[in-house]
């Protein structure tokens, strides 16, 4: 009797086994395919855009500007200009995202008012670019009265991510173990002396990565831009920040309205060139972050 | 690593202390940069003027923009840019605005564009339409009882009439909803609507009982896929039955009401200027070759020599505002009374 029972446990548990076995494996299917869907895409979206523009690119397209024959025009201004708004942007926001980061992060209190910064901050990632777009038209171009020049581009963009990077900033720091902060402290250590010998260039990787992702995003922006009104047609880099300027995106989303279909193998040629400095960037952070995972130490 | 954060934080400050001294160096380069924006219809033009103006004058930096007919005037009013492209004249409002503000403009008529009607290649049953058809077909009215192509005009297939169209942003839907319905801005609004050209052509090229309008030169670049359609204003006076959309017909009148002109405004303060004041004239003298090439159709050399006159005169104010209207309204003959 109890022999039988024991065999019919076993069966059980052998039914048991198979159904957690086509379980796990039916779930690597489902998360492999989901992984798929996206590869597969981006696969198609390359796939157009290189068969369109590759052949368009040559170093005549980068030397030219705004033309009204496609054959003529090129990106160079639309290239420089986006150059200028990306070193902008990040001498603007990158000092201010990563204080406001280390200030909320290790200085800070906990409390209401420190969870209501907390939320909105949160809050601020999410907002559409467009808005501000709208803030950057008003205080920027009007009220500083900057105009649609590259500053005042660069301007609305660092308020775009700074939220993003005040939020890595903050994610980064915290992977710091506590215990570092404590022997810091123990030793004799100021705050500032642990936050700028110990922490900081332990949490170096996290928020170079997180700030050169924000970059990267707000290069590929165009909303708040053609708010501020960034210029159609330019044929001109500046020479200073207070200058007229287009860049990429706006570039890309004007060719493609036009009715000549030699304008949209302008457009995809701009897109391969778009699609590069993003991959260069997001190499790059990859590349940092590896390289200084490694010279961390603890 | 202290030293990339040093350079950093020390780039952070100069760049903010150089905001100051940038102000001074701001207006030294504006005295050489002209700055358009306005009607994205206008737009094609303004650019090939400007590409082949910067080409000879080196020193001088041209922007352009193509925010819309509407959003350029505001920029206008607000004194950002000193010149404006207008696929419509100005309106009342926008005038009294430029008066508050204290800005004289400065009105050029620059070319003329037809808006084309199409329908797909595959359509074997339209060969013109009537003003009264038209109207027929997108007065609010018509919205939910003009639904085949059999209600247009009996005769005609029992299938569903797709109707595509100018989004209520553009210079194009204003004028369109003015000459055909009687009233700007008065349409039915079961269609589909969009700002991008583009769309339009692809939408209408793709479909047999398809019907869209837009501006000439869309249908130009694409004329292997879609039909031009005849237009018939059962007016004599102004050609003989149905009229296809043609330079010709754009130019002398007889394609109506569907041919519109294209403004620009000059601010009157940046017309003193000399670069500006050079541009301009360059824009109109230019105009007679460059206006052919983006698609559009230009005005004759009577006119732009009557047009030039006013400029150079520095005659301030609109032509259309009395008149309310520009359909129908020959160039010539208003500029001719204008100057007397």
């Amino acid at each position: 009797m109890a022999k039988k029972l024991g065999k019919r446990m076993r069966q059980k548990q052998v039914r048991k086994n198979k159904w957690y076995e086509f379980q796990d494996k039916s779930f690597k299917y489902i998360a492999l395919a989901a992984t798929g869907i996206g590869v597969l895409v981006l696969c198609v979206l390359l796939y157009d855009v290189f068969f369109d523009g590759f052949g368009r690119l040559d170093w005549k397209f980068f030397l030219d500007s705004s033309s009204r024959k496609a054959k003529n025009a090129g990106i160079y201004a639309a290239m420089g200009g986006t150059l200028w708004i990306m070193a902008l942007t990040t001498i603007i926001a990158f000092p201010i995202g990563i204080g406001a980061g280390i200030y909320l992060e290790e200085y800070n209190k906990k409390g209401r008012l420190s969870n209501i910064l907390e939320v909105n901050i949160s809050n601020l990632a999410g907002i559409p670019s467009i808005i501000y777009g709208l803030l950057g038209l008003e205080v920027f171009s009007r009220t500083l009265m900057l105009g649609d020049t590259a500053i005042t581009g660069a301007l609305t963009l660092a308020l775009l991510i700074l939220p993003i990077i005040i939020v890595s900033t903050r994610e980064a720091l915290k992977t710091v173990p506590y215990n570092l902060r404590e022997a810091s402290f123990a030793l004799g250590a100021s705050q500032w002396q642990t936050i700028w010998h110990q922490i900081l260039p332990a949490s170096i990787p996290g928020i170079v990565t997180g700030a050169i992702l924000a970059i990267s995003r707000a290069i590929g922006e165009t909303a708040p831009l053609i708010v501020i009104g960034a210029a159609t047609y330019i044929t001109s880099v500046p020479k200073l920040p207070n200058e007229s300027f287009t860049v990429l995106p706006i570039q890309i989303f004007y060719w493609i309205g036009k009715p000549q279909h030699d304008f949209q193998v302008n457009a995809a040629a701009a897109i391969i060139v778009l699609l590069g400095i993003t991959f260069v960037m997001n190499g790059a952070a990859v590349y940092l972050r590896y390289r200084w995972q490694k010279k961390v130490k603890w | 690593m202290k030293k990339i954060v040093f350079i950093v934080f020390v780039s952070a400050l100069l760049s903010s202390c150089g905001s100051g001294s940038e102000k001074t160096a701001a207006s030294e380069t504006k005295e050489t940069a002209i700055k358009l924006d306005g009607s994205s219809t206008v737009f094609p033009i303004s650019e090939a003027v400007a590409e082949e103006f910067e080409l000879e004058n080196k020193n001088i930096k041209v922007t352009a923009n193509a925010s819309g007919t509407g959003a350029g005037f505001k920029k206008f009013i607000r004194n950002e840019i000193d010149v404006t492209g207008a696929s419509r004249p100005i309106k009342a409002s926008e005038d009294k605005d430029c008066a508050a503000n204290k800005i004289q403009y400065l009105e050029i008529p620059i070319a003329y564009d037809g808006l084309a009607i199409v329908v797909s290649k595959e359509n074997t049953w339209v060969d013109y339409l009537t003003v009264e058809e038209l109207k027929k077909i997108w007065e609010p009215a018509a919205k939910g009882t003009v639904t085949h192509w059999d209600h247009v005009r009996a005769g005609w297939p029992h299938e569903k009439i797709n109707l595509y169209g100018a989004g209520t942003e553009s210079g194009t839907f204003d004028y369109f909803t003015e000459a055909i319905v009687g009233e700007a801005r008065s349409c039915r609004t079961d269609y589909t609507a969009s700002e991008d050209d583009n769309g339009l052509v692809s939408g209408v090229a793709g479909d047999k009982y398809s019907l869209g309008y837009f501006g000439y030169a869309y249908f130009f670049e694409n004329q292997d896929k879609l039909k031009l359609v005849a237009i018939d204003d059962k007016n004599d006076a102004n050609g003989k039955g149905a009229v296809l959309a043609t330079n010709e017909t754009i130019v002398n009148g007889t394609y109506q009401p569907l041919s519109r002109p294209l403004l620009i405004y000059i601010n009157k303060t940046s017309s003193t200027k000399p670069e500006v004041a050079q541009f301009v004239n360059y824009y109109i003298d230019n105009a007679p070759t460059l206006v052919p090439e983006t698609g559009y159709v230009a005005l004759s050399p009577e006119a732009y020599k009557l047009v030039k006159a006013r400029f150079n005169a520095g005659t301030t104010g609109s032509l259309f505002l009395t008149l309310k209207t520009t359909v129908g309204v020959k160039l010539e003959e208003i500029l001719k009374t204008t100057q007397q």
